[in-house]
This record gives C-alpha cells, sequence and structure tokens, in this order.
C-alpha cells in the first residue's frame, strides 16, 4: 500500500512535463469541433506522435513507448496540467485500439494504429442508429455477404467527430435472423470517403457540429476489415464498452487540472462563500478519482479485470463533470453566458457525459444487478 | 506505486469481521446505551487482543505504531459492526500523549484495552465519559486529566453518551500535538463512517431481495436499484480516500476523506431509510443502529464545513 512512484516513474514524469513545457501551443488551439479546430489539432497529434508521446502505453512498434498503466496515468496528469490540447483521436486511440490489441490481427495492427498514433487517421465511433441506442443489439444496419467482403447499408447516428474523421468502426447485423439479438452481429471498420457513404454532420447543443448521422448504401468492406469473427461481434464490441467506461475514456488527469483550474477562477472571483463547498468538493472528487484509478491500476497489474466496476466509475466522472462545470459557469456570471469561452465548451461537452458510452441508467443498472446482485427486473 | 492492501491487511480485516460478526454487536450496543458497559468492555477486550488500539501507540510504548492505514483497515470494519464506546476517542488519546511522562504511564494500558479514553475540548460534549477510564480535556492551557464527568445525556446515536468533563485535574502536557491528533481522529472517523455506510447498503441489499411487493422483489424495481447504485458508487469513491489518507496523513486527504465518507455514509443511511420503510424507522429493528451513527459521525472531529474549509487552506 503505496502512492510511491518508482525513480523510473518519476524520471518519466519529470522528461514528458519538460517536453510538455516546450510543445504546448501557448495560445489554445480553436474547438476541435470546427473543421478549422479539427486540423489543428490533427498537426498536434502529429507532433505528439513526432516524439512518441500521442499514445505512450502502446508498444514501440505502433508508434508508443510500452509506458503500461501507470505511466500512462502520470503521463496524462502531466498533458492536462500543462493544459495541452483536447485529443482529436480520442475515439479511436481508446475505443478501437484495445479492441485490435484484442481481437485484431497482426496485420489490421500493423495497417491501422501507426495512423491513428499520428492522426493520419482520425476515427469515429458508429455505434448508436437512431432505434438503437440504449438497446444497441436491436441495431438495423446490415452487413451482406460480397465477394471479398461485405456490403453495408443502413443509417448509423451520434456518431461522435464523424464530421471530420476519416474512418469508423461500427456493428452490423450480418444475420437477418438471429435466435438471440444479440447473436449475427459483426463489427467492421469502413472508410468515411468510400462510395456510398453521406456524412451528414449534426450540431450539438451549442451548433458546433460535434457529431453526424452516417447513411450507408451498399458501402463495399473488404474481409481485412472485419474485427474478430463475422457474427461475434456484440463479444468484441463489449470488451470495447468496458474500455469506453473505465480509466481510459476520461482519465483522472484531466479531472484534477479542471478542478485546479476551477479552484483558480474561484479565487480570482475573490473566493466567494456561495461557491466554497462546490470548489473544495471539485478538489476532492478529483483526488478521488484520482485515488480510484490508481487503485484500480494497482489491481490491473495484478492481473485482476477491471469488469463491471468501470460502471462506478462512469457515473462518477460524468456527473462530477457536470457539477465542476456548472460551478465554473456559476462563478462566471454574466461571462459564463458566452458560448464560445472554453470553460462554456467544457461545460456544453461535460452535459453529454451521462447520456453517451451507455447512459447513466443503463450504468446503474448494470451496479446494482453485477455489482450489488439484486434481481432483474422491468426496466 | 500499489495502493491496494496487501494479503497481510486484507486478512487482518477479514479477521476482524469474523470476530465481530460473532460477537452479536447490536446486543452489546443495546446494552452500552443504557449504561450496561460488560458486553462492551468485553468486546473491546477483544478488539484490543487483536492489536486495534496498539497501531496508535508506538512501539516504544507497547504499541505496533503509528500505522495509520491498518487503523484505517481496522475502522472500516468497527463500523461496519456497529461497534459502541469512545473507539476514535482512545486513538485520539493515544495521539495527544506523545511526551515520555505521560506516554509511558498511560500508553501501554490504551494499547492493550486495559484502559479506555475519551477526549473533548474543555466544554464541549466528551463522548461516553462515564465509561471511559481515562478523561482527557483539552483546557486552554493544554491537556489535562479531567477530574470526572457531568451528567450523561442521549445521543441521537444510543451507543454514544454524551458527557461535559469536569474542569481542572492535573495538568499532563502544556502543548499537545492537537493537529496531529485532529487528523488521526479525522481518519478514524471518516474510517468508521465508510464501515457505517458499507453495512447499511449491505443490508439495505439484502432487504430488497427480499422484501416483495406487487408480487416480486422490491429489489427489481428500477427506483430501488438506482438509488443502491449512488449509495454503493459515492462509498466506492469514499473508500480510495480513506485509504489514500492514511497513506499520506496529509491535512486536505484526511478532511476530504473524512466529508467524503460521512456524506457518503449518511446519504447511504438516507436510502436505507428509505427503502426499508418504516420498519427502518423502528428502535428494535437493528438497522438503527448505523442509521443513527451515520448521522452523529458526520459532525463528529470536524463538521462538513472545518472539513471543506481545510481542503481550501491547502491550496492557498
Amino acid at each position: 500500500m503505496d502512492l510511491d512512484f518508482t525513480p523510473a516513474e518519476e524520471a518519466f514524469r519529470a522528461e514528458a512535463r519538460a517536453w510538455l513545457r516546450a510543445h504546448v501551443p501557448p495560445v489554445p488551439l480553436p474547438s476541435l469541433e470546427t473543421g478549422e479546430g479539427f486540423a489543428a489539432h490533427r498537426t498536434w497529434e502529429a507532433e505528439l506522435a513526432a516524439d512518441r508521446w500521442s499514445v505512450v502505453n502502446w508498444p514501440a512498434r505502433y508508434g508508443g513507448r510500452d509506458a503500461g498503466l501507470i505511466r500512462w496515468l502520470v503521463f496524462e496528469e502531466e498533458y492536462y496540467a500543462a493544459g495541452a490540447p483536447g485529443r482529436v483521436g480520442q475515439n479511436g486511440v481508446s475505443l478501437l485500439a484495445p479492441t485490435l490489441f484484442d481481437h485484431g490481427t497482426q496485420e489490421q495492427r500493423a495497417r491501422v494504429l501507426p495512423s491513428m498514433a499520428t492522426g493520419e487517421v482520425v476515427w469515429a465511433q458508429a455505434w448508436s442508429e437512431p432505434e438503437a441506442g440504449s438497446d444497441l443489439a436491436s441495431l438495423r444496419s446490415r452487413a451482406v455477404r460480397a465477394d471479398g467482403g461485405w456490403r453495408l447499408s443502413g443509417q448509423k447516428t451520434w456518431s461522435s467527430r464523424a464530421a471530420f474523421a476519416d474512418r469508423a468502426f461500427g456493428l452490423f447485423r450480418s444475420d437477418p435472423a438471429p435466435a438471440r439479438p444479440h447473436q449475427g452481429l459483426t463489427y467492421l471498420m469502413f472508410d468515411l470517403r468510400a462510395p456510398g457513404v453521406t456524412v451528414r454532420p449534426i450540431g450539438r447543443l451549442d451548433g458546433k457540429p460535434a457529431f453526424a448521422e452516417l447513411f450507408l448504401d451498399d458501402v463495399f468492406v473488404p474481409d481485412e476489415d472485419v474485427i474478430g469473427e463475422a457474427g461475434q461481434g456484440w463479444r468484441v464490441a463489449m470488451s470495447t464498452a468496458g474500455d469506453e467506461r473505465g480509466l481510459t475514456l476520461r482519465s483522472p488527469g484531466r479531472f484534477l487540472a479542471a478542478a485546479d483550474r476551477l479552484h483558480g477562477l474561484w479565487r480570482d472571483r475573490g473566493c466567494p462563500a456561495w461557491a466554497r463547498d462546490r470548489v473544495a468538493d471539485a478538489l476532492s472528487g478529483a483526488r478521488a478519482y484520482q485515488l480510484f484509478a490508481y487503485a484500480a491500476a494497482s489491481r490491473f497489474l495484478d492481473g485482476e479485470s477491471i469488469g463491471p466496476e468501470s460502471s462506478l466509475n462512469k457515473v462518477f466522472w460524468s456527473e462530477y463533470d457536470i457539477a465542476l462545470h456548472e460551478t465554473a459557469l456559476d462563478l462566471l456570471g454574466e461571462e459564463g453566458e458566452s458560448a464560445d469561452s472554453a470553460w462554456a465548451e467544457a461545460y456544453v461537452f461535460a452535459l453529454a457525459g451521462p447520456v453517451y458510452a451507455g447512459t447513466n441508467e443503463i450504468q446503474r443498472d448494470i451496479i446494482a444487478e453485477r455489482l450489488l446482485g439484486l434481481p432483474k427486473g422491468r426496466r | 506505486m500499489r495502493f491496494l492492501l496487501d494479503t497481510e491487511q486484507r486478512a487482518f480485516a477479514a479477521s476482524l469481521d469474523a470476530m465481530l460478526t460473532a460477537a452479536d454487536t447490536p446486543r452489546a450496543v443495546r446494552d452500552w446505551s443504557r449504561g450496561e458497559h460488560a458486553r462492551g468492555r468485553a468486546l473491546w477486550a477483544r478488539i484490543a487482543e487483536a492489536g486495534v488500539f496498539a497501531l496508535a501507540v508506538p512501539e516504544a510504548y507497547e504499541g505496533l505504531g503509528p500505522r495509520p492505514v491498518e487503523l484505517a483497515v481496522a475502522f472500516v470494519e468497527l463500523g461496519r459492526h456497529a461497534v459502541p464506546g469512545p473507539l476514535v476517542e482512545t486513538v485520539v488519546a493515544a495521539t495527544l500523549l506523545l511526551d515520555p511522562g505521560p506516554a509511558k504511564r498511560f500508553l501501554p494500558a490504551l494499547a492493550s484495552g486495559e484502559s479506555t479514553a475519551t477526549v473533548a475540548h474543555e466544554g464541549s460534549y466528551a463522548v461516553d465519559g462515564d465509561a471511559a477510564t481515562l478523561r482527557l480535556a483539552l483546557a486552554a492551557d493544554g491537556l489535562r486529566l479531567a477530574p470526572g464527568h457531568g451528567p450523561v445525556r442521549p445521543s441521537l446515536d444510543p451507543a454514544r453518551r454524551l458527557t461535559r468533563l469536569l474542569p481542572g485535574g492535573e495538568l499532563l502536557a502544556p502543548d499537545p500535538p492537537v493537529d496531529r491528533a485532529l487528523l488521526w481522529a479525522r481518519l478514524a472517523t471518516a474510517a468508521q463512517a465508510l464501515g457505517v455506510g458499507l453495512a447499511l447498503l449491505e443490508r439495505t441489499v439484502a432487504y430488497v431481495g427480499q422484501r416483495v411487493q406487487f408480487g416480486v422483489p422490491i429489489g427489481s424495481f428500477q427506483a430501488v436499484k438506482h438509488r443502491l447504485a449512488d449509495a454503493k458508487t459515492a462509498l466506492e469513491f469514499a473508500r480510495p480516500l480513506v485509504l489514500g489518507a492514511a497513506v499520506t496523513m496529509a491535512p486536505a486527504d484526511v478532511a476530504a476523506a473524512k466529508v467524503s465518507a460521512c456524506e457518503a455514509s449518511y446519504a447511504t443511511a438516507r436510502t436505507a431509510l428509505q427503502l426499508h420503510g418504516a420498519i427502518g424507522y423502528t428502535a428494535e429493528y437493528d438497522l438503527s443502529l448505523w442509521l443513527t451513527k451515520a448521522r452523529a459521525l458526520r459532525t463528529a472531529w470536524g463538521t462538513p464545513d472545518e472539513c471543506r474549509a481545510e481542503i481550501l487552506a491547502a491550496r492557498a
């Protein structure tokens, strides 16, 4: 039971800090939910990748540093403390990459991961459909066998970053009449610029095209872009969902930095008494999240899997994120209404937290049934 | 960095849990609340024998300490089993008596469980002043051995009996380490509160799995599940704060652990009462022993407000 980092881990922290100090853009990049900002963030990813800081926990042969989970946590703390830009490649890095490490072929890893690490190819998640959100297995988009691959048809929606991304990954029904809805699904990667794909950007609350809907009309995908076995898509996808709710989607570093900035904002505003408890709770919440992650990482290194506990994580950070940003906007008062501030942008982003990656209602069901052992029932 | 209890620490918790499960603590609590201390003292002796109080006492005075992580682990179990008596106060006494003279005189008996202590600021309530063998008062001129206590008043938690210590008495230390003692008090209280919350959750999960309404267990209703999921989430994020505070013993970490564990425990108490319905509102049902303790611990050794002030002060 200790919180001490090894000299090698401390050296890694110092190296990351020095690099970030020398490279983080002095002026924040434009929002990555705009075309201009997306391009700027892509350039930043390339700069990170050039010195192998874009995916530190990946194997070196794909552009990483073999850094492991603890050093990844350390890097993330330094990254966000340095005020470095948001990560435009996050969907690919935190969702697709772990899936490829677990279920992909050597060829797929060699082909997909290096260009993901440099930001040359940015990936969008294409899971949700107009009638398949929380009940994801009810999806209807089809994959039909074709010569040397599959032909995709249907509609995907709420696809984050798809307005500007290059490629996407998602689940498709390859067996139109399975015995159970979770069967007969296939996990595929496809090109957002392939013939037959139409991308319609959707403005989020603040109007920025943060996601899109995708219309697929007989889009050809070669066999090499099937992840895992055809028909086994649900199992493959669920391992990704665990990652999404777990540590890697929202690193503690992000919230430690945000709580620190909130505290700074509160002090700059003269430490108003009405916000005192909320600021203190934001600070201890970030610390709790950090320590929870350290404990999870320690268990993981002992060979334990994280499993349904990732649902605790997801409920915690999504609610925390909103509370923190609400406090910031309240502190800003009139200025908080101005939609082009970094706080407002982060607030709007936080509002989606309880909705995506499996709604918090679904997460609470998982906590109740799988962690507390309560009986299943009608929803 | 390995932020995880080791095998020995987990075994320590498991052995305390087994011992306390076998001990019928609810009965000891009910006796205690009537001022009958025999059963509680017997329980106390077994807890001391397991080494719990020795964890705050340095080895030089026949203790095993200072070992805050093990102490936190132990206090989670004491909270889970609603053990009565001035548990935190005895730890606080051990951390206050640092000068060699008083340390030699009092600490070995505190470590062995032979004596129990209560501590309070002069004029404040001391917990279990009638039961404690050592009554320490934090007076303006230092730490005093109080000559006695005033009338016993009931607490919202029947297991905590409130008294005021009489002024005067022998001066034991003119400048006791109050800040250090407060850290141990808050850590132990936070761990105890976490244990109280975990017990409330566990008992409520069991209850809603058995209680049938509309032909099904009420635990199958989403409204019930979601309240319990929220309680679980709050407790599981308080847990690393408590253990992390025990590792660092930094004032802001300890304060964060105190406020978070106590709030999570108190919120769980509210949920537990609601989901038990009227049976939870009765004194005869054991749940009440944890419900009232969650409330009492919330303000013991640092109100939420004082703890939040400490968190912010660390960043000034």
